[in-house]
């Protein structure tokens, strides 16, 4: 089934002068796969769009069932001069958690805070 | 079972709550206690602010409240004390910290203030190119504030074995700040890569405060944490061979688990095999945790790699200024009056011939914060603030943004909501670049005070 990521793994952003790093945790070691080979750099720059502006490093972390998106160009030319009201991008990481992600039926049982069918 | 050492948090910037350091203070049974108080500007922000106000003494303009929060508990106690509050004056800082111990009747107290972080006079010199666009820093020479090179842990280490019970530096790299006790108790050698791997990662887990124990964290329904209204601060155990157990005073809310510490792991890192610090560069691709029982997270196998031969140097220029304001809609039909509203603006920019290098108009409640990146299918609010902001060369351009906003009133559209315009609508820019300086360029000092 297709889920949002916010049910497989949750995520923490960081700020260095014009870019955002966006880390991405899997909810359980077993659906940190379904990152590594769903979430690549460039799905997670195109889920973006306009708002990553250059080019997004993609480094998995398999100790911490992790991947950190390092987003060049993402705060509005660094956190000192942005325009944007959240200048520090804090509140970024949490787009990617609307990323549609295939998650197999065995796994399903793993996911968290999944609403009941109706 | 050898030493083990408690190194707290007392704050994880300049904004942030004095009650858990308080806490920390009394009830961590802490060792050291470390303040972390500056962010990229604050240096450069010190500088415009010493220079317009010879009053300002260019520390951390908490101070006194930090530290009357706990000072009582940690000379009770023997804590010692760590702290980048010094920002542009850290003899300054050494002295009212003198003063404030002797008020409370603490004498005979050793406080360090460690120097030599500023190179606002040489940076041109001694750097290259900036960092970020390749260009000469000396393209900055018109527009420079400030330049400072981040320290390592080294002279607050040489503090400590001088027998300093308080350090307050300038800028200093914010994970060094926690390592250097353990480097001091331990006697690390500051090439030993491997030790300094771990203990500057311990230094990353704690330099953001709560964000390891349940701070920017908490999501109901997905990440819920107990009583997040009253987290506290964390605390390391740190053992000789640098394993170290993440932890908080017990009966405080919020929560240590492998998902708090696994977020505060790659809070703003880039490479994790390769975290650029002034004394090491760490690896936390090889870390293991284990949660060993509540609110007590066990790290280890945290490595490093030798330094680097430079040092960071962060650079403050003036560029310009940001016009801001916003006024609101709601009810049935917000959007299509926030998108006149725009529209006017647009044009009445044109009309006045705003100077602008960038103008953003957002519709907060819908678009202002993910901008470009907002779902397609995101709902029509029921409330919506048209915020706009632009960034210009001069003051009396931006001050053309608040004066159209004031205009929406009477000559905007139906049903738009406005503040009254009391605040000051402007504000300056320093933008900060970085660039490399070789690291025996920028020899630090101590300087000693007694209470």
């Amino acid at each position: 089934m297709k889920v949002k990521l916010q049910h497989v793994a949750h995520a923490r952003s960081g700020d260095k002068g014009d870019t955002s790093n966006i880390a991405v945790f899997a909810y359980a070691p077993e659906l940190y796969p379904l990152l590594v080979e769903q979430l690549s750099a460039e799905r997670f720059k195109a889920f973006y769009s306009g708002a990553i502006k250059g080019e997004v490093l993609r480094y998995p972390v398999d100790a911490l069932h992790a991947i950190n998106f390092v987003c060049h160009g993402a705060l509005g030319g660094g956190v000192s001069r942005s325009l944007c009201l959240d200048n520090y991008g804090k509140a970024l990481s949490a787009a990617v958690l609307g990323f549609e992600i295939e998650v197999p039926d065995s796994l399903v049982p793993l996911l968290k805070n999944l609403p009941e069918p109706a | 079972m050898g030493k083990t050492i408690r190194v707290g948090s007392g704050s994880a910037w300049w904004g942030d709550r004095v009650e858990p350091a308080r806490l920390n203070a009394e009830q961590g049974a802490l060792d050291y206690l470390c303040f972390e108080t500056m962010a990229e500007a604050t240096v450069s922000a010190a500088q415009v602010r010493a220079r317009r106000d010879p009053s300002f003494p260019g520390y951390d303009t908490y101070l006194d409240e930090r530290m009357r929060a706990v000072l009582p508990a940690c000379m009770r106690q023997g804590t010692k004390i760590v702290s980048n509050q010094g920002w542009i004056n850290p003899e300054g800082a050494a002295r009212r910290i003198v003063e404030l111990l002797r008020e409370m009747g603490h004498t005979g107290v050793k406080v360090a203030a460690v120097n030599g972080s500023l190179i606002t006079d040489r940076v041109l010199e001694l750097t290259d190119r900036i960092l970020e666009n390749g260009q000469p820093t000396s393209t900055l020479a018109p527009t420079l504030i400030s330049a400072e090179a981040y320290l390592g842990a080294e002279p607050i280490v040489e503090a400590l074995r001088a027998g300093a019970h308080i350090v307050v530096t300038g800028r200093v790299a914010d994970p060094s700040i926690f390592m250097a006790p353990l480097m001091h108790e331990f006697g690390w050698d500051p090439l030993d890569h491997a030790k300094l791997g771990m203990g500057n990662g311990i230094g990353h887990l704690l330099e953001c405060g709560a964000q390891v124990t349940g701070g920017y964290f908490p999501d109901p329904g997905f990440k819920d944490v107990p009583e997040p209204w009253n987290l506290a601060f964390p605390i390391a155990e740190v053992s000789e061979d640098g394993s170290v157990v993440i932890t908080k005073v017990a009966g405080s809310g919020g929560a240590v688990t492998l998902q708090t510490v696994k977020e505060q792991m790659l809070y703003e890192v880039h490479d994790p095999a390769n975290y650029i610090t002034p004394d090491v560069v760490v690896d936390f691709t090889t870390a293991r945790l284990e949660l060993l029982s509540a609110d007590r997270v066990r790290v280890s196998g945290i490595s490093g790699k030798p330094r680097t031969p430079t040092l960071k140097v962060s650079i403050g220029c003036t560029e310009g200024f940001i016009g801001e304001d916003m006024f609101f809609y709601a009810g049935p039909g917000a959007l299509r009056r926030a998108q006149l509203a725009k529209r006017i603006l647009e044009e009445r920019f044109r009309i006045v011939g705003l100077q602008a290098e960038d103008v953003r108009i957002d519709f907060l409640g819908l678009n202002a914060i993910h901008g470009a990146a907002t779902s397609a299918d995101a709902p029509e609010p029921y409330e919506i603030a048209v915020r706009v902001a632009a960034r210009t060369k001069t003051r009396e351009e931006a001050v053309k943004v608040g004066r159209e906003v004031d205009g929406m009133a009477v000559s905007g559209i139906a049903h738009t909501g406005k503040r009254v315009p009391h605040q000051d609508r402007t504000r300056e820019v320093i933008g900060v670049w970085s660039a490399l300086v070789p690291r025996e360029q920028v020899p630090a000092s101590v300087v000693y005070f007694e209470s």
